[in-house]
């Protein structure tokens, strides 16, 4: 034969093996880790967790037993806090990016929440023991609450935004058509057409603040004992796993695993059951 | 009928001659005879204009917060600024007793745990983005970019937590005493494998950033045009030469405004760091001494903060830390945009 | 009943670019009027002025005077007020996806605000055998979305809607562009009935759909209604060289 295919060289082909093999590598690598945290997660949190746990406040060095359950309580009331400021301004800041933003005003406003999405958390606690702490004289619930919202803000505008867009104009325009105001097109046709998305980027906001401890330092501050009141220190699952992480005593780390393992699973069961709601509330046909 | 009465200009109807409809061929549904209009009166346009004002005023409640943070750190950073103007960003006297404040070493460790993360995180994060959208099964892609994401749902302070108890003895026992071993000649990787340190607070960023830059590689390496990748097969590349001059080279602003959001993240990280850095304000050549970093001073620091210019020095490096964070992120936005940008934008009309 | 349309010196613009070039005509009522003309003639953009839907688009103004029946339509009138007069069907047919059949057509009603249970299930009753879907859908009402009908029958279930306000125009914007020749037939059946109630309005580019169901036809030819006659006349014998060239097929 006069013409043959041009093999590919030796070089070539083992350079694309070993390309192949080595991001086939760095897979195995990265997943090692993440592999390694949860299955140790799980193996020191689950050997930790029991009612006592769950149900006592954290006793004094030495003594054996106590738990988190004030942090537990503390975290859902910061978390519940966070969400009643955040999830409204995010879901209305949204609400003006698609409906009212498509201009000049509108990417001012979406350049400073996305700058705003990569401050540091520690920084936005610091604005917030500024904001509420400075004012008020003393560390609460509150001051966490808003250092979390702000942080939820930005997310919750960019996700209600990009939701909503996906929201065809010819459903709006079916909704006017009908003679039905803007307003109440968009919060009753577009919106809820919207509804499953957008709850996700509120969900996604919610944990990623979840977890935050850094903004809860000098805000929330953290509290050995029960507290009902708004505006005193408030413990926070977060910061008592970090205080017990970095104390010297073995009881406290074990505490501070059961810990860390709680705060995933509520977490976790927080966004499922949310989104499992939002599945039972929609149509099947949809 | 009710036009009759209106004036008629150019185009006027003639005269209806009604006849097929009447007669025409029925059909065998009849429309009853319409009740009276349901909707009537007046509508109030008020509600509308409101309800579009408070829209816009939470759209200008975002830019008002992030004004809101630019003064609260101006502020509070005043009495700082005024008692050591630019020397506090070169000083690396770190002494709350004599009141003398330089935040040179936090800098230093700042800049040296991100970029040793970076070092540890690009390959490794690209290397997982080409795998997932180059390689990999489709059946695993998702599972893949699932749990890659996962990472990024785990809290700091866990990241923190498996450093301090697993991360930092693995060091400690196997990892440091070889590399001290091996490279202990350029004085990187030298003295007392105390585990914690700065290379335990790399390795720790490193991990935590993997999610964000390989996800956004991902985001980017789909962009590229899949006849940029037949063009270059067809000239008889390997796949990995495909990779590498169709995919890589087309995507190369894309991946580094994901590296750069790496780092933003890695700059303002916490939690995790102030766990296992070791938290002394020195500025040691080796990556086995301990550090400190601007995020974690304000962490250990903050609450204890007696004197009002210990506590405005502590502002004004979460006013810097601000402001690289920023001016990062913004980079690192314009470059991501740069590739993902030619793709059809859905507009609204 | 329906009430006529008046139209005078209508002009239309897109930012700077204008769309309708001084439109007059007058539509009777209780007719069908049949507009035509090749695609980008200005002909949709016409449609959505009568019920203010153009402005929904940034940037796009009118000017000109439109009377539907004795209510003026840029004076006075706000736009929502209008459209519950004026009902559309759009040329894809666009149900709200997360809502029942049922939910659809009492949407206009609910959304406004009307809540009275009994009238609401008279008036999807009668609204769904109006466009002619009842027996279709009336096993699952509350059960099936909107999105889960057909085609044909979306585009039905979207009349429905749009008759269950009670309005007194119908405009219909290319309503059988999407559908199949089954689909496309039951409408304009359904076109032919409601046209006794109805003032209807419809844009379409198929000649011979204008010929079956209106009495008037409009040609639209650059943003400038040519000529507007009856419909017979239009295809037969019109008056215009340009509207006998392009009913003819020589061009567009």
């Amino acid at each position: 034969m006069a013409f043959s295919v041009p093999l590919i060289s030796l070089r070539r082909r083992v350079m694309d093996h070993a390309m192949t093999g080595a991001s086939v590598l760095t897979v195995l690598l990265v997943l090692l880790p993440l592999f390694a945290i949860f299955a140790y997660l799980v193996y020191m949190g689950i050997g930790s967790i029991n009612l006592a746990f769950l149900t006592q406040t954290p006793k004094p060095v030495g003594e054996p037993g106590g738990g988190m359950a004030n942090a537990i309580v503390g975290s859902m009331v910061i978390l519940a806090i966070a969400s009643l400021l955040g999830v409204p301004l995010g879901i209305g800041a949204g609400i003006f990016l698609s409906e009212y933003g498509r201009n000049r005003y509108g990417d001012i406003v979406r350049f400073v929440s996305d700058v705003l999405n990569g401050v540091p958390s520690i920084v936005i606690g610091i604005v917030a023991y500024g904001l509420v702490v400075m004012r008020q004289k003393h560390f609460s619930a509150l001051a966490g609450g808003v250092a979390l919202a702000i942080m939820m803000i930005p997310t919750i505008a960019r996700t209600t935004e990009q939701m909503l867009l996906l929201v065809p104009q010819a459903i709006r325009e079916a909704a006017y058509g009908l003679g039905v105001s803007r307003w109440r097109t968009t919060l009753s046709i577009t919106l809820r057409t919207a509804t499953s998305g957008v709850i996700t980027g509120v969900m996604l906001a919610f944990a990623r603040v979840a977890g935050e401890t850094a903004p809860l330092l000098f805000t929330a501050f953290g509290n050995q004992f029960w507290n009902w009141k708004m505006d005193q220190p408030t413990a926070a699952l977060s910061l008592q796993i970090f205080t017990y992480a970095i104390s010297p005593y073995d009881e406290w780390h074990r505490q501070a695993w059961a810990g860390a393992l709680v705060l995933i699973i509520l977490i976790v069961s927080a966004v499922a059951a949310v989104r499992i709601a939002v599945k039972h509330g929609t149509l099947s046909g949809a | 009928m009710s036009n009759q009465a209106l004036p008629r200009p150019r185009f006027n109807a003639p005269e209806p001659e009604r006849g097929s409809p009447e007669q025409g061929p029925k059909a065998a549904l009849k429309i009853e005879a319409r009740t009276t209009p349901l909707l009537d009166g007046k509508v109030s346009e008020i509600p509308d204009v409101f309800f579009g004002w408070v829209m816009r005023f939470c759209g200008v409640a975002v830019v008002a917060l992030l004004g809101l943070i630019v003064y609260q750190l101006v502020v509070g950073s005043e009495l700082s600024w005024h008692a050591f103007g630019w020397k506090f960003f070169v000083q690396s006297d770190w002494n709350p007793v004599e009141d003398q404040y330089g935040a040179l070493p936090f800098i230093y460790g700042t800049i040296v745990s991100s970029v040793l993360a970076l070092i540890i995180a690009v390959p490794l994060s690209v290397g997982v983005a080409v795998f997932i959208t180059e390689m990999c099964p489709v059946g695993l892609r998702g599972i893949l970019s699932f749990t890659t994401e996962l990472l990024a749902a785990i809290p700091s302070v866990v990241y923190g937590l498996w450093a301090i108890f697993v991360l930092v003895p693995i060091l400690r026992e196997y990892v440091q005493p070889f590399l001290a071993r091996t490279l202990g000649w350029t004085t990187l990787f030298s003295g007392p494998p105390y585990g914690i340190g700065m290379l335990a607070a790399g390795v720790i960023l490193a991990i935590m950033i993997i999610p964000i830059i390989s996800s956004i590689t991902r985001e980017v390496l789909t962009v590229v045009p899949q006849h940029q990748r037949e063009a270059v097969l067809a000239l008889g590349a390997t796949r990995w030469e495909m990779i590498r001059m169709g995919v890589l080279r087309n995507a190369r602003a894309g991946i580094v405004g994901a590296i750069i959001l790496g780092l933003g993240r890695a700059l303002g990280e916490t939690m995790a760091v102030t766990m296992v850095i070791g938290n002394r304000p020195e500025i040691a050549k080796s990556l086995f001494a301990p550090g400190y970093t601007m995020a974690s001073v304000l962490a250990n620091e903050f609450t204890e903060a007696t004197g009002d210019l210990y506590l405005s020095a502590l502002i004004e490096i979460g006013l810097a830390l601000f402001f690289v964070t920023i001016v990062v992120n913004a980079l690192a936005r314009l470059m991501v945009w740069s590739v993902t940008r030619g793709q059809p934008a859905r507009s609204l009309a | 009943m329906g009430v006529g349309i008046t139209v005078e010196h209508l002009n239309a613009f897109y930012g700077k670019t204008q769309a309708l070039f001084d439109v007059n005509i007058t539509v009777l009522a209780n007719h069908a009027t049949a507009l035509i003309g090749p695609s980008g003639c200005g002909k949709s953009t016409f449609i959505r002025c009568l019920n203010r839907m153009h402005e929904t688009i940034p940037e796009a103004r009118v000017e000109g005077k439109v009377l539907i029946g004795d209510l003026s339509v840029y004076n006075g009138t706000s736009a929502t007020q209008l459209r519950r007069r004026v009902g559309m069907v759009f040329q894809k047919p666009n149900p709200f996806p997360t809502m029942s059949i049922y939910d659809n057509v009492a949407a206009g009603l609910k959304l406004n605000g009307f809540r009275n249970r009994k009238q609401l299930d008279d008036v999807v009753h009668k609204s769904l055998h109006a466009s002619a879907l009842w027996d279709e859908v009336k096993d699952h009402l509350h059960k099936k979305s909107g999105a889960s009908l057909s085609g044909g029958q979306q585009q039905r279930l979207c009349i429905a809607r749009a008759l269950a306000v009670q309005p007194e125009v119908l405009l219909m914007d290319e309503p059988c562009s999407a559908l199949d020749p089954i689909s496309t037939g039951k409408i304009e059946e359904l076109i032919f009935q409601l046209k006794e109630q109805y003032t209807i309005v419809i844009v379409t580019h198929n000649m011979q759909q204008a010929a079956r169901v209106a009495e008037f036809t409009g040609f639209f030819l650059l943003g400038k209604m040519i000529e507007y006659d009856k419909t017979e006349k239009i295809f037969t014998n019109p008056s215009d060289k340009r509207t006998e060239d392009y009913v003819t097929g020589r061009f567009g």
